[in-house]
């Protein structure tokens, strides 16, 4: 089920720092080509899925689209053509539409995160480590972290 | 062809893959690194935000105790562990995963990850160990945790990590890494005291049910190519149960899981003659004991009976989530608030994890209220998270761990300083995305304690850089050299390309090594088949070609794979048992031998030798 490109709407994320797709495939599947605006009269450069073959479907380059340009299609060996299913991610959550083929569409919206983007602040609350609990069999926080008084073990 | 420049890189914790397990690793040596000033880098072939399994995100947890809330102790996880998977666990591990999972689940909670809960403010459970979450941004939070923990400056992205480096004075230890970039032409030398080896499981060994345009489309991530795996075994790390391969039963062609319907769903597994798979033959069980009469059933056992149906001309296998919906609406009064909860948490269950699914249901025009969804098992994996256990053979914590099984530093290997964790680790299954970024944690706070302890500037050897870059860039000058003996690119008789080469590596191992397409079935002579076919493979690969970065990536990943492969055809033939039917059998072996063969399966490789020894290792635990 690979993703493709609408030309109409890739504007090779010219305004930004990075390509927002190639940035994020984890197959190292988009790729940002100069000279492919200009098949479609563009003055800029597109992208496109270099190898649709090894694609999950995993949507992260869909997500991270600053232009919705990216779609995807079932794959072509098996899922019957017309379908779509479109996300529109928020900082807090994420709005699911699903299409179907024979023209019905369910929608959903589900929460993805409770804080501030950027707001982890990792060790918050706790001291600098002794290197006397380096050699404790607890990680960082705990028990507190555990939520328990002590960390369980085995009577050997 | 343009020669590579090489960047040397010295850090003190180096992490290999940033997934769960990297995330965790990177995290807690960051925090106990402080204490001397110590630094920790973190290498990743894609972006940390969306790399790994969890790039998607996912619809549980599938792993937390709930100690705060006495709902369980570590102790009845390890039982569970020992059950599913007929017998053999590395115990010490399992109980260790288990004591500290939940702080793991409660930083998660803290740093923004939304967790459903019940009125009473306990987390809302799918099962006995499985929370459900609005994941859909389950891996960039973990991952910002991760990057700022270690720093901005200390993140290499688009890295592909290829070698492990050996101590060039003590090659008993531990000296680094070397990788390449997959958008220049450059080469990393990591020069580390210590190493975290969590570049995940290995997919796409064996051909899978999808094909053509949705060859990607499997279950576990496309990108986790047995990286983990193949730079331990070469540096010659001792490796566990790499037999011990996974196949899950899922919907078919998303590839969708079916835990959330099964446990919480509560949804039944039919045939295509509307018989119940598990009560038909349930008697199937008994050729299994001790296991087959124990509850839960067992993984391998509940495929073991599908495919006994599959025989019996049971097939198509449907999941019923109609007849599950059409009672949970009832149940709720039909009314019409309560229904949208249900479909919707039907729905996230993929739109969070597994969203071809949800696209295959509208492709197919299937209402799963109204209408059952087909079943499959899945081809097998290789991976230590799951209910499977390849990986690395590594101590276990000091306090819980038989002495055999303790050599100094929780999760470290058979090498000095080397550790591993998530499915880098053998031995000890149901991990899952909690678990294997605890794990990560204890691997990176003992990274920190050998290098206090044993903290010696690693001596790298040049001649041996210069060869490793010679080796990997050869792919350039395979394609170089050839592509003038055709007219056409992918065809040429002085090369091969990485896909092509994915192929044959996926035929040899579904015909010979028991795949989807061989019924899960082997014996000897299919192996030492196999074993040759793989050969001529291995020296055919030396002529895989590469005309950019990207295929030079492929290229390196088709010889993970098959490192892999050949790891896993030699642990099936020296195990001449079938302890997890359903995953595969022995056809020569047909039988469980607790007997003789409730031990772990070692091996190691020794590269100046070119030569594998495998060995049996006692089973012990100090679990009761
Ligand atoms: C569809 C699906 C559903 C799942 N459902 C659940 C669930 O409901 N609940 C649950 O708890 N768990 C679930 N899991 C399991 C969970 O995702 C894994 O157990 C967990 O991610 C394993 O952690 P890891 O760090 O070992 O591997 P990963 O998280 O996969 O990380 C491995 C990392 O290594 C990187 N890497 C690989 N090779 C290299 C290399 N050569 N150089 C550099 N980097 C490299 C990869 O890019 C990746 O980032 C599911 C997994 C899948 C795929
Ligand atoms: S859907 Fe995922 S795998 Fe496919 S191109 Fe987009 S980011 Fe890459
Ligand atoms: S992220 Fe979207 S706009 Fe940017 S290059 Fe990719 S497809 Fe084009």
């Amino acid at each position: 089920m690979p993703t493709y490109v609408n030309p109409d709407k890739c504007d090779g994320c010219r305004g930004l720092a990075r390509t927002a797709c190639m940035y994020i495939c984890p197959n190292d599947l988009m790729k940002y080509d100069a000279d492919l605006g200009k098949v479609f009269s563009k003055e800029h450069g597109m992208a496109f899925n270099q190898e649709p073959d090894l694609c999950w479907e995993c949507f992260s380059c869909v997500k991270a689209c600053p232009t919705g340009a990216i779609v995807m299609r079932g794959y072509a060996d098996v899922v019957p053509l017309g379908a779509t299913l479109t996300p529109l991610r928020a900082t807090d959550s994420i709005m699911w539409t699903a299409k179907y083929r024979d023209g019905q569409t369910k929608r959903f919206k589900f929460p993805i995160r409770t804080t501030p983007w950027g707001s982890i602040n990792p060790f918050k609350d706790f001291p600098e480590p002794s290197p006397a609990d380096l050699k404790k069999e607890t990680l960082y926080g705990e028990p507190k972290w555990l939520m328990v008084d002590q960390l369980p073990t085995l009577k050997k | 062809m343009v020669q590579p420049e090489i960047e040397t890189v010295e850090t003190d914790v180096l992490v290999l893959g940033g997934g769960m397990a990297g995330c965790g690793a990177a995290y807690e040596a960051a925090y106990w690194a402080k204490t001397k000033g110590l630094k920790v880098a973190i290498v990743e072939k894609a972006a940390i935000e969306r790399s790994g399994a969890v790039a998607m995100g996912l619809s549980a947890i599938n792993l937390y105790l709930g100690m705060r809330w006495n709902q369980n102790k570590p102790e009845d996880f390890v039982h569970y562990v020992r059950q599913d998977l007929m017998g053999l666990s590395r115990e010490d591990l399992v109980y260790d995963i288990a004591r500290h999972v939940d702080s793991s689940v409660h930083l998660f909670e803290e740093w923004g990850l939304p967790i459903f809960k019940n009125a009473d403010g306990t987390y809302k459970r799918e099962g006995r160990w499985q929370i459900m979450i609005h994941g859909e941004s389950y891996k960039p939070i973990v991952a910002e945790a991760a990057k700022t923990a270690v720093g901005d400056g200390n993140v290499y992205e688009r890295i592909f990590a290829a070698r492990l480096l050996l101590d060039a004075k003590d090659p008993s230890k531990i000296a680094g890494a070397v990788g390449f970039s997959v958008r220049e032409n450059k080469i990393y030398v990591f020069k580390a005291k210590a190493v975290i080896v969590t570049a995940g499981g290995a997919t796409g060994v064996f051909r899978p049910h999808s094909h053509g345009e949705g060859l990607g489309r499997i279950w576990y991530a496309p990108w986790n190519t047995g990286s983990a795996y193949s730079m331990m075994i070469q540096a010659g790390a001792k490796m566990t149960q790499m037999e011990h391969r996974l196949v899950v039963a899922r919907f078919k062609d998303g590839y969708g899981p079916v835990g959330m319907w099964f446990l919480l769903f509560k949804a039944v597994l039919k045939n295509a003659k509307g018989e119940l798979v598990e009560q038909k033959w349930a008697d199937l069980l008994k050729e299994w004991e001790p296991y087959g009469s124990g509850k839960p059933i067992p993984t391998p056992l509940r495929n073991h009976q599908m495919m006994a149906d599959f025989r019996a001309g049971g097939a198509p296998f449907y999941l019923m989530t109609d007849e599950a919906m059409q009672r949970m609406f009832q149940e709720a009064g039909n009314d019409p608030k309560k229904i949208r909860e249900i479909e919707a948490d039907a729905w996230e269950d993929f739109l969070d994890m597994t969203m071809s699914q949800a696209l295959i249901w509208a492709s197919d025009n299937i209402d799963p209220a109204k209408a059952p969804t087909e079943v499959v098992l899945t081809e097998p994996y290789l991976m230590g998270s799951h209910a499977s256990g390849t990986g690395a053979w590594v101590s276990g914590p000091e306090d819980i761990a038989p002495k055999e099984y303790f050599w100094g530093y929780n999760r470290m290997t058979t090498i000095k300083g080397l550790f591993a964790a998530g499915d880098g680790v053998g031995g000890s299954a149901h991990k899952f995305s909690s678990g294997s970024h605890v794990e990560g944690r204890l691997a990176g706070k003992a990274a920190v304690a050998y290098i206090l302890d044993n903290g010696a500037t690693p001596t790298v050897d040049e001649g041996q850089i210069q060869a490793i870059k010679a080796e990997l860039w050869k792919p350039f000058e395979n394609y170089e050299k050839g592509k003038s003996g055709s007219t056409k690119d992918d065809i040429n008789p002085n090369y091969l390309f990485p896909k092509m080469a994915l192929h044959r590596l996926q035929k040899i191992m579904d015909e010979y090594a028991g795949g989807q397409g061989s019924q899960y079935i082997t014996t000897e002579h299919m192996l030492q088949k196999g074993l040759d076919r793989l050969k001529v493979f291995k020296e055919d690969l030396q002529k895989q070609a590469a005309r950019d970065l990207h295929d030079l990536l492929r290229c390196w990943e088709v010889w993970d794979r098959t490192w892999c492969a050949e790891a896993h055809m030699r642990h099936m033939l020296f195990r001449p048992e079938t302890r997890w039917p359903g995953y595969y059998y022995r056809a020569d072996y047909p039988t469980l031998d607790d007997k003789n063969w409730k031990v772990f399966v070692n091996s190691r490789y020794d590269a100046s030798k070119g030569e594998w020894q495998l060995e049996k290792v006692p089973f012990l635990t100090n679990v009761s």
